[in-house]
């Protein structure tokens, strides 16, 4: 596969870089926590995710604002076959992808045809996330505000049912491993065909991009495609992982800006970006959470204190800094200062 | 027979403002004509209309027989057309070669294929030793030089080139009139120049339109049109004063 050739961007020194954290993540099951695993696993999740996100916004010069519909209405199709029908998630992962790209191609259709660019594109995601999140609201048959809950057995949590993605955390964590590594895989391969030249070409400049003969309008949806496709196979990951879906906690405007945040602080474009701003933010938020906890408990601070929106706050004040003094993320600055990657022509 | 590139009494205007005004051009076969006249003169909005960028009022535009009025820019550069653009578009973040290639791509099988051909390209423009700089990072001669090996690079019957000239040195204005000369000889490409560099216009072409208020008011040789004394009076007399 052409997509494993991400090798051959890395230097030596990246390359051992590369292999040092591979070999963390896999072996981390054996000597850490499954709390970590847990936070790992979530992390995992949204490199995968800030990786679509990025396909859109980083190659192809489109702001999406309502990546969780496209996670969203996947996760919820998935988990309502396999609560009502039995049906396992490998195959309805198919039908579950499918819906999810034909959500991402009617807002494409819609935005592109009359040329609606730039904030407000962006602008008409946030709308279909939220029509989408108000209608699952009144939508009785999947739960509406009550939740759609995938059933689960105590003995589920133990064994590895890659069929029916039933088992133990550890199971849930290797597959995230592996669906971000294939993410990642896959869309180098894009970056570097075709569709990936004409990507880059209609975000730097559209009237350029038309006059060299690129159909405008037919490779932006692709990129909406393959977005909303990888967003989809992770909404599926998400309902049997989390085994309870929320109109508010899937479809909410937090879960989409969430999706946005790691490939800002990595680095908007680039391809290890979504996954460093991931490893990031995703501790560091988790880590917050539990100095607190661990605060509350042992009396340092008042336990009744709220403090429900600190983990927004220093998510906000990285994503600033960063804005701010790293614009294009730590990533190109991080590779370029440890000679991680090879500049093309060397 | 009729000509390669015919322009019929294309008109476009701007809320009010004739920007081009029933103008009529032919271009032969591989024949290298000049669009000249004095800023605002709509030379740059007859290329848009030829590209597809908007409609015309009125009048025909037909590229070997073949209607290409109301064609998207993409459906013109299918159809053989490429065009540079006067207020350069390069696309900033991909290095030189990559935004070569983009052009390339169109026509060629493979990425590796239209790798190769875009260095040609690039080697051709004097970009060599630039090859893996970001495009942002080049100076405005540079961008020009860009803008005409990428419109090259989609291999075009008819060439559109605006002002590409503008700001080289007198030597490096000879070193493009003789890329495009040679390439005119060895390929038969056609090409159709906007120029204020008259040293290039004189040397390059054998036919010279010259625009004026979006009318063409003269037409012939180069020789011919330096002699008229209504172009010397808005144009090239003025040229002296500058
Ligand atoms: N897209 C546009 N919208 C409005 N006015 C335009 C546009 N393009 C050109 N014009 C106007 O049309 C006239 C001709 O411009 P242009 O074709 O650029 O002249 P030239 O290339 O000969 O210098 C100018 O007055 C210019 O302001
Ligand atoms: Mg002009």
């Amino acid at each position: 596969m052409m997509g494993v050739n991400f090798l051959a961007d890395l230097t030596i020194k990246g390359k051992a870089g590369l292999l040092l954290i591979l070999a963390i993540l896999i072996s981390l099951p054996f000597w850490s926590s499954s709390y970590i695993i847990s936070v790992a696993t979530i992390t995992l999740y949204l490199a995968i995710l800030g990786q679509s996100w990025n396909l859109m916004l980083g190659f192809a010069g489109l702001l999406s604002l309502g990546h969780a519909l496209f996670v969203g209405i996947s996760a919820y199709l998935a988990a309502y076959v396999f609560s009502v029908l039995g049906l396992p998630p490998v195959i309805s992962v198919f039908p579950a992808v499918l819906l999810a790209i034909l959500m991402g191609m009617l807002i494409g259709y819609l935005g592109f045809r009359f040329s609606i660019g730039g904030v407000y594109f962006a602008l008409l995601t946030i709308a279909f996330a939220e029509l989408v999140r108000i209608s699952v609201d009144h939508m009785g048959f999947i739960g509406g505000t009550e939740g759609l809950f995938l059933p689960v057995s105590e003995g589920d949590r133990k064994g590895v049912d890659l069929i029916n993605l039933r088992g133990h955390p550890f199971m849930f964590y290797y597959l995230a491993m592996v669906l971000a590594f294939l993410t990642l895989a896959g869309c180098r391969t894009l970056l570097k065909s075709k569709l990936g030249y004409y990507w880059q070409a209609i975000r730097d400049d559209q009237d350029a991009a038309q006059a060299l003969g690129i159909n405008v309008f037919r490779y932006k949806m692709y990129a909406v495609i393959y977005s909303s496709g990888i967003a989809g196979v992770a909404g599926v990951f998400y309902a049997f992982y989390q085994n309870s879906l929320f109109p508010e906690s899937v479809f909410g405007i937090e879960r989409s800006i969430e999706v946005t945040l790691g490939p800002i602080v990595g680095g908007v474009g680039s391809l290890f970006g979504p996954v460093l701003g991931a490893f990031i933010l995703t501790p560091l938020g988790e880590g917050l959470t539990e100095l607190i906890d661990f605060l509350k408990n042992s009396g340092i601070i008042d336990p009744k204190l709220k403090l429900n929106g600190l983990k927004l706050l220093i998510w906000g004040l990285v994503v600033s800094l960063i804005v701010l003094f790293k614009p294009r993320g730590i990533w190109p600055w991080l590779s370029d200062k440890l000679g991680f990657c090879r500049t093309e022509g060397d | 027979m009729a000509a390669f590139l015919e322009i019929e009494n294309v008109s476009k205007s701007f809320r009010g403002l004739k920007a081009v005004s029933n103008v009529s051009l032919n271009v032969e076969e591989g024949g290298m004509v000049a669009l000249i006249g004095p800023n605002g003169a709509g030379k740059t909005t007859l290329f848009n209309l030829i590209a597809g960028v908007f409609p015309a009022d009125e009048g025909r535009i037909t590229l070997a027989g073949n209607d290409i009025l109301g064609l998207r820019p993409d459906q013109i550069c299918d159809a053989g057309i490429s065009r540079t653009f006067q207020l350069v578009k390069p696309f900033p973040d991909m290095t030189v070669l990559e935004n070569v290639t983009v052009g390339a791509l169109h026509g060629a099988q493979n990425i590796q294929e239209a790798r190769k051909a875009a260095r040609n390209n690039v080697e051709l423009l004097d970009l060599a030793n630039k090859i893996h700089l970001p495009a942002h990072s080049l100076t405005l001669p540079d961008r020009k030089r860009l803008e005409v090996a990428r419109a090259l690079a989609t291999r075009p019957k008819l060439l559109l080139l605006d002002e590409v000239m503008a700001g080289l040195r007198p030597t490096e204005t000879d070193e493009m009139v003789a890329v495009f000369k040679s390439l005119n000889q060895e390929t038969g490409i056609t090409i159709l120049l906007i120029e204020h560099v008259m040293r290039a216009v004189m040397s390059l072409s054998h036919h010279v339109a010259v625009l004026h208020h979006g009318k063409k008011i003269s037409e012939g040789t180069p020789g011919h049109i330096t002699q008229d004394p209504e172009v010397l009076d808005c144009y090239l007399g003025e040229e002296e004063d500058v």
